[in-house]
């Protein structure tokens, strides 16, 4: 029976639903019914804004998230290797030392060109 | 009683998959469209776990959920739109992209129902995470060697562009 070894997470799945559901569900419940165009304007220090509102982002956050997606994909292999870590023995630590290392020339080349900056 | 539970689970998330990837293609606002797809890696997930694939699963929601989507966001914030509601737009290419994708959808279930599908004669392992490991840093450890050059490769590349919009920025600034 495999389902029974995951209802577990189907509950914290659907009890997260239902939180964040009835946090919205129950707002609209009980709020107070007065619109007014003031209302849908961003929050900007109560002046009016004058022209388009959006702003290109800067590329520093692309470079995080690129560094972010390389080390989740990292993750994926560290997690097998941790699930038999005790059977495996020295030679796989080894192999681990090797990948995470070459990983690290990654990591030391982004910090050298200056991803990790913040200008 | 465990078979019909497994359909139903299939059938909920077929149809949560299939109706959040059309929401993905249909809906105006593009953000909102990230967040369908994100629904849709998950329901992928889950139905990775009725497979009995539970490493997949948690890949699956990891990387795709997770990174994938993350990528996919700050993507969105470096396009710089005037109105959101107009960002995933429709071209007048609808027609012919309808056409393609019956034609598609009716060779694939054409040969999905003429298949003679073949149960595995040895039973499905319960656990994954612990075979795939032992595979993975015995037999095959050049390949997986070869997955951290890669993205290490992988890292570098997207480094090295992202560095020259940056220059470009600074330049324009």
């Amino acid at each position: 029976m495999v389902l029974s070894e995951w209802t577990g997470v189907l509950l914290f799945f659907i009890g997260g639903l239902l939180v964040g559901g009835g946090a919205i569900v129950t707002s609209y419940l009980i709020h107070p019914r007065r619109i007014q165009a003031q209302k849908y304007e961003p929050y900007e220090c109560g002046v009016d804004t004058i022209g388009p509102t959006w702003v290109q982002f800067k590329t520093s956050y692309f470079l995080y998230a690129l560094l972010f997606v390389i080390f989740d994909v990292e993750t994926i292999y560290l997690y097998p290797w941790a699930v038999k870590f005790q059977s495996l023995g020295l030679f796989a630590f080894i192999e681990m030392i090797i990948f995470l290392f070459i990983l690290i020339v990654g990591l030391w080349y982004a910090w050298k060109e200056g991803a990790l900056e913040w200008k | 009683m465990e078979g019909i539970w497994t359909a139903v689970a299939f059938y909920l998330l077929a149809a949560t998959i299939v109706v959040s990837a059309l929401l993905v293609v249909m809906l105006k606002n593009i953000v909102h469209s990230v967040l369908w797809l994100a629904v849709c890696f998950v329901s992928m997930g889950g139905l990775f776990l009725t497979l009995d694939a539970d490493f997949l699963a948690a890949v699956q929601v990891l990387v795709y959920a997770g990174a994938v989507c993350i990528m996919v966001v700050f993507g969105i914030m470096l396009i710089q739109r005037g109105n959101m509601g107009s960002t995933n737009l429709f071209n007048n290419q609808t027609k012919a992209a309808a056409g393609v994708v019956a034609l598609v959808l009716v060779v694939c279930g054409y040969l999905a129902a003429t298949t003679p599908w073949a149960s595995p004669a040895f039973a499905v392992p319960e656990k994954t995470v612990e075979s795939i490991a032992e595979i993975m840093l015995t037999k095959y450890v050049i390949p997986f060697e070869v997955a951290a050059i890669l993205l290490l490769v992988a890292l570098v590349g997207a480094i090295f562009l992202a560095k020259e919009v940056k220059k470009a920025d600074a330049h324009n600034d």
